[in-house]
């Protein structure tokens, strides 16, 4: 193809994303979008398999059968996100065991934010009210993303999400509202949540690498400080309904710019964990591969009889 | 309590229930793969699910305001009612697999009979687990196959957890005093009838896989009157840490 064929598919391919069209699997598409997306949706998809496991580490010991049962619907909830999300990237053409292959290998990233421990049940409501509160927030405007499989995987994520988060504010609501034991649980969980959730929308701008090539391609709409901002502006009024303290001492509500003032974020924590230095990036890797390693036999097994079938059945037929 | 031995009964059903499910969600996000680790805590959840109906009505023949968190969490040792077959642990995916099979296969034949109860609530239950217990079964079944059937060490594999576990099977069919009781009022199945479909179906899928049935003639017994395995206090101690840690609080 030369080179002005090239720009020519280029154009077409921008212009079209600017009208809003999806682009779907088949379509011509540049090298560099198939690669971001790769990268980020597969990304995507381990932080979900990955944080299945501060919460699973939990469904052993819930307080009540109906919390176990929300819990378990819950991981379960996650398990098939990264089902369809893992899927939506095999559509660009690399298989779920090259993706697995770099999660273990330590390539490819996940949320940061399940390198931290859930330490106790009101972790269970704090990861709900305020991660999947976070998550939601990156996570709406990629419904209207350019790339189709992914845009209509986000519509079904985003949903489920909304439901988990209204579920994590409810179990913050009962410890608020029970006895000052609870109360207690309830406060130290913000306050060990807090600070890593407002990091889950990503670096400042002026740190972020990707985000003017995302804006264009509809894999962000906002910057990260834009969605920490509205993270923030949110959720500080569903900390007054409950009653607890946001461990910030600068947070203020700003009456110019309609917005809460908050404090430094500690971006030296932030990179520490990114970089593989977190409370549990080991631990969670290690869980990892250790159930995949161990899955080695099951998925030959599954394999070898499917193909003993395959045989089977060919054989009949002859 | 007026009606004892219809509590026993049902408790006798749903400790099972809630044993292995508590057993499953041990599983979640460690499974070899990802369709398989949805479905085991899909099972686990459809059982969770069923241990609160029963738990439900237990409570209120009991009668005095115990909830099902009670009846779930806040009893010793010995009064849990569970078969020694579902609180053996998951020592690796075949061992899941076959407690799970030798699980399913009775459990399914048990709801079909509880389905014809005259107790109401009983069959009600009954109806809506069976569906869910159905899928258990398939799900269960079908990997006894392929793992029987797959390569040779998950063959090896899969014969070591059956036999191992196979002396865990009699009990099933065991009954304690509550059980004839309830059965005598035309309520209860009577799980001694259940016994020979079983086996001769287990043994069915068994050879499908290409394994052996094992021929012990020595079995366990005793979970069914609260006498259990080291197993089941360590299952107890997560199950119930929140409950005794935080005594009388709402969740």
């Amino acid at each position: 193809m030369s080179e002005e064929q090239i720009r020519s598919l280029e154009r077409n391919f921008n212009e079209r994303i600017e009208r809003d069209e999806k682009i779907e699997p088949k379509d011509w598409m540049p090298e560099k979008y198939r690669q971001t997306h790769i990268r980020q949706i597969s990304q995507h998809a381990h932080s979900e398999i990955v944080g299945m496991l501060p919460e699973g580490n939990w469904i052993t010991r819930a307080p009540s059968l109906r919390r176990k049962v929300a819990l378990l619907a819950k991981v379960q909830d996650e398990a098939g996100h990264g089902l369809y999300l893992y899927s939506a990237c095999e559509t660009l053409g690399v298989t779920r065991d090259e993706l697995y292959e770099q999660l273990h290998t330590g390539k490819a990233k996940y949320s940061s934010i399940f390198n931290y421990p859930a330490l106790t049940w009101a972790d269970m409501g704090a990861i709900g009210w305020l991660v999947d509160g976070a998550a939601i927030i990156n996570q709406v405007p990629l419904c209207n993303t350019s790339y189709g499989p992914y845009a209509r995987a986000m519509i079904r994520v985003c949903k489920e999400e909304s439901f988990h988060q209204r579920q994590g504010f409810e179990i913050m609501l009962k410890l608020a509202n029970g006895t000052p034991e609870q109360k207690e649980l309830a406060q130290d969980a913000l306050n060990r949540w807090w600070w890593p959730s407002l990091m889950m929308l990503g670096p400042t701008d002026d740190k972020s690498v990707h985000t003017e090539q995302s804006m264009k391609w509809k894999l962000k709409r906002k910057t990260n400080d834009e969605l920490r901002q509205q993270f923030i502006d949110q959720t500080v009024p569903q900390a007054d309904v409950l009653g607890l303290t946001i461990p910030d001492p600068d947070l203020k509500w700003n009456e110019e710019r309609q917005s809460y003032d908050f404090g430094e974020i500690d971006w030296d924590e932030f990179w520490q964990v990114v970089k593989g230095h977190g409370p549990m990036n080991k631990e969670r890797m290690k869980a990892r591969v250790g159930a995949w390693e161990r899955g080695t036999w099951v998925r030959d097994a599954a394999m070898a009889y499917a193909e003993k079938k395959r045989a089977r059945k060919e054989k009949e037929a002859v | 309590m007026k009606n004892e031995n219809l509590y026993n009964y049902i408790l006798g059903i749903a400790d099972n229930s809630l044993i292995l499910g508590q057993r499953l969600g041990e599983l979640t996000g460690h499974g070899p793969n990802l369709e398989t680790d949805i479905a085991c805590t899909n099972i686990s959840l459809d059982l969770f699910g069923q241990v609160r109906s029963y738990f439900q009505y237990a409570g209120k023949i009991a009668g005095d305001g115990r909830s099902e968190d009670d009846i779930a969490m806040l009893r010793k040792e010995r009064e849990y009612k569970n078969v020694l077959l579902v609180e053996q642990p998951n020592t690796n995916f075949a061992y899941t697999i076959a407690r799970q099979f030798l699980f399913d296969a009775y459990h399914l034949a048990f709801l079909k009979e509880l389905q014809k109860s005259p107790d109401l609530t009983l069959s009600a239950i009954a109806n809506k687990c069976v569906k869910e217990v159905s899928y258990h079964e398939r799900f269960s079944s079908d990997w006894v196959r392929r793992l029987g059937d797959g390569t040779e060490e998950s063959r090896e594999k899969m014969q070591e957890a059956i036999n191992d576990l196979w002396m865990y099977t009699d009990e099933l069919f065991h009954q304690t005093e509550a059980d004839k009781a309830v059965v005598a009022e035309g309520i209860g199945v009577d799980v001694t009838n259940l016994k020979t479909a079983y086996y001769a179906y287990v043994a069915e899928v068994l050879e499908e896989a290409t394994l052996e049935v094992p021929e012990t003639k020595y079995f366990q017994k005793g979970g069914k009157n609260g006498v259990h395995t080291e197993h089941l206090g360590y299952i107890l101690a997560e199950l119930q840490y929140m409950q005794r840690t935080y005594p009388n609080m709402e969740w």
